[in-house]
């Protein structure tokens, strides 16, 4: 089985020179010198690549929509501020192999002609940091980044942009008020990006997995991109495991498993005493699946059919000795408190899902309010909210009144939790950014 | 009053972007870096070199987590409350540390070493409970390792 984004994963990660010794910055080499700017986009098209940041959209189609024909400056923007609860995928390509990001994002500005390049990290990630920091450094050094690179005339600035933590900078025009400096709440949209970005300038935001993968498909081509598949989404995925499973993990497989074999023969079953219950198949803000979804394809359209989303492909598996309920009012605590707070919907929505479901897991819940959390899956739906964070939220809740009704009405019947005690969330004053004085 | 070097590394941030503005969470961070927290007298000083008012100032530096309004001790834990953590201990782990600690989330320790605070998903689930001090992720933990790895941090 190839495993082109992972084989060469080393901690500390492989130096400049050794990279190059295992073909690296091969794909620069070939784009920049033998190949035109639209003929990158062309083949990326062609592989059929679908972003790996949550909502699969075609790479290369996205990348074509850049207008090519106007002066100035454009940019491209790696996007690894990886805050969704549950996904550990980009940490360990950042960790691992920073040279093979950096050549995807050369290879990707260079299709786009852009003339800076960002690699917007999560302040959390501090070892990425020192990694993504010397790798910057060294691909300077060696030509491959600053003025005219390998004498082609081509020329391109990168900067590693490390965030201070709120979870709306991933979204990728939140992503861009806050690299300009500003609050991180989202933009509407048209314009997109891609023709008005970053200081109004055309924009190509991309996932690191996405980016990593960039200089296998130039250097291997479109069909082998495709063979590496099972389905009809081309490539591999990292999919991830946590919870109670035997071997909670990330590992690269090729696109469209099926949901047992990632968790029998790869997460290794539940643990010994543990059965399962259901499983968030990509993050936080992805619908449950639960065992009879068992053999779906783990690809966009396989995961799509079965009522979720593929999202990050790092799956958070709740076993049938962890409260649903609880389980649910941690992930809404989290996105309550990540809300930036643009639009009413949201903003007010979510902290009263979050009340609801902490009054239901106290054994202070009614049986109104299974109704009230319901309308809320609609009222915070798509299209009415400002941004996906808030229809995301709604994901697993709405799929848990589904599978795990049966939970939640015991709650409201025992005036208990019926699993274990209550875990509270933390109060709002635990966030020392709250309070000024001005 | 910003010292000396912290007006020469928010100038060298100007220099970096199109307009000033666009320097606003790279001060903010230089600042922290300096004093651990960001005063108001800080924000009036950021402010003022940014061309700013210190209300948009202050309405950047309160929308991020990890820009600190309040003080804080020397060292910062970053309790994971998370999915995949509240699944796996998060609960046994929070109890020992504040047990240690003797604070709750949002304090600081009376000798002024500590400062717990929760965290969104450290993106290293499959080693859940996690957690960080300073720069440093600490995985798979439990709640009888806590008081070693605390030693660490003087
Ligand atoms: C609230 C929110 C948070 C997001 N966080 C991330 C993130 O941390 N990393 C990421 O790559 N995409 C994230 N996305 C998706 C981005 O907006 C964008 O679709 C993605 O970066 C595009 O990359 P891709 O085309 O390579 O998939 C987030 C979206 C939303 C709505
Ligand atoms: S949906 Fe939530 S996060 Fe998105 S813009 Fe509205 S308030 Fe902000
Ligand atoms: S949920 Fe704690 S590290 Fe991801």
């Amino acid at each position: 089985m190839e495993r082109p984004l992972t084989q060469h994963i080393t901690f500390p990660p492989l130096e400049i020179r050794q990279y190059e010794a295992i073909g690296g910055y091969q794909a620069v080499r070939k784009a920049v010198r033998h190949m035109q700017p639209q003929e990158v986009t062309a083949l990326v098209k062609e592989s059929n690549m679908k972003g790996r940041g949550g909502a699969g959209f075609s790479t290369g189609m996205k990348w074509s929509f850049v207008p090519m024909d106007v002066p100035g400056p454009k940019y491209l923007v790696a996007n690894a501020d990886e805050m969704e609860p549950g996904t550990f995928k980009d940490r360990w390509l950042l960790e691992g192999n920073p040279h093979q990001l950096l050549e995807g994002m050369i290879v990707a500005a260079y299709a786009i002609q852009a003339t800076e390049a960002f690699v917007f990290l999560r302040w959390a990630y501090k070892d990425a940091a020192i990694a993504v920091r010397k790798a910057i450094a060294e691909a300077y050094d060696a030509g491959y980044l600053g003025k005219d690179i390998l004498g082609t005339g081509y020329s391109l600035e990168m900067h590693l942009h490390t965030g201070v933590g709120r979870y709306m900078c991933g979204e990728e025009t939140a992503l861009l008020n806050s690299l300009e400096g500003k609050r991180a709440t989202p933009r509407a949209k048209p314009p997109f990006p891609q023709v008005s970005g970053l200081f109004g300038k055309p924009t190509i935001v991309n996932n690191v997995e996405t980016l990593s993968f960039i200089p296998h498909i130039v250097n291997k081509g479109a069909d082998w991109f495709k063979s590496l598949s099972r389905t009809a989404d081309g490539g591999t995925k990292i999919y991830g495991v946590s919870g109670r499973v035997n071997k909670p993990g990330a590992w690269e497989l090729p696109m469209g498993i099926t949901m047992r074999e990632l968790m029998e023969d790869y997460a290794g079953g539940m643990k010994n005493g543990f059965g399962f219950r259901g499983v968030l198949p990509g993050g936080a803000s992805t619908d449950f699946l639960i065992e009879k979804h068992m053999d779906i394809t783990l690809d966009f359209a396989g995961v799509a059919a079965a009522g979720s989303r593929l999202g990050t492909g790092t799956m958070v598996v709740l076993d049938d000795q962890t409260c649903p309920v609880g389980f649910v009012h941690n992930l809404e605590h989290f996105f309550a408190q990540e809300s930036c707070g643009f639009c009413t919907p949201c903003r007010e929505g979510l902290p009263w899902t979050e009340k609801l479901l902490w009054a239901i897991e106290q054994g202070r819940g009614r049986n109104e309010d299974l109704e009230l959390l319901l309308r809320h899956t609609e009222w915070l739906g798509p299209g009415n909210t400002f941004c996906a964070l808030a229809p995301g939220a709604m994901e697993p809740l709405q799929s848990a009144l589904k599978y795990f009704r049966d939970d939640f009405e015991r709650h409201i019947r025992e005036h208990r939790c019926p699993y274990h005690d209550p875990v509270p969330a933390a109060p709002a004053s635990a966030h020392l950014h709250h309070t000024h004085h001005l | 009053m910003l010292s000396m070097t912290e007006k020469e590394k928010i100038e060298e941030e100007i220099r970096q972007v199109p307009i000033k503005k666009a320097a606003c969470i790279e001060a903010l961070k230089i600042v922290q870096e300096h004093r651990r927290w960001v005063s108001d007298e800080s924000i009036r000083d950021v402010a003022d070199i940014l061309d700013m008012s210190a209300e948009e100032v202050d309405s950047v530096a309160t929308f991020y987590n990890l820009i600190f309004r309040q003080p804080v001790g020397r060292h910062i834990i970053l309790l994971c409350d998370s999915i995949s953590c509240y699944v796996m201990g998060l609960k046994g782990i929070h109890a020992e540390l504040t047990r240690l600690l003797e604070i709750q989330y949002g304090q600081t320790t009376a000798d002024g070493r500590f400062t717990l605070l929760p965290n969104p998903c450290l993106g290293t689930c499959d080693h859940a409970p996690a957690m960080m001090v300073d720069k440093d992720t600490y995985r798979d933990l439990q709640p009888s390792a806590l008081a070693d790895i605390l030693e660490k941090y003087t």
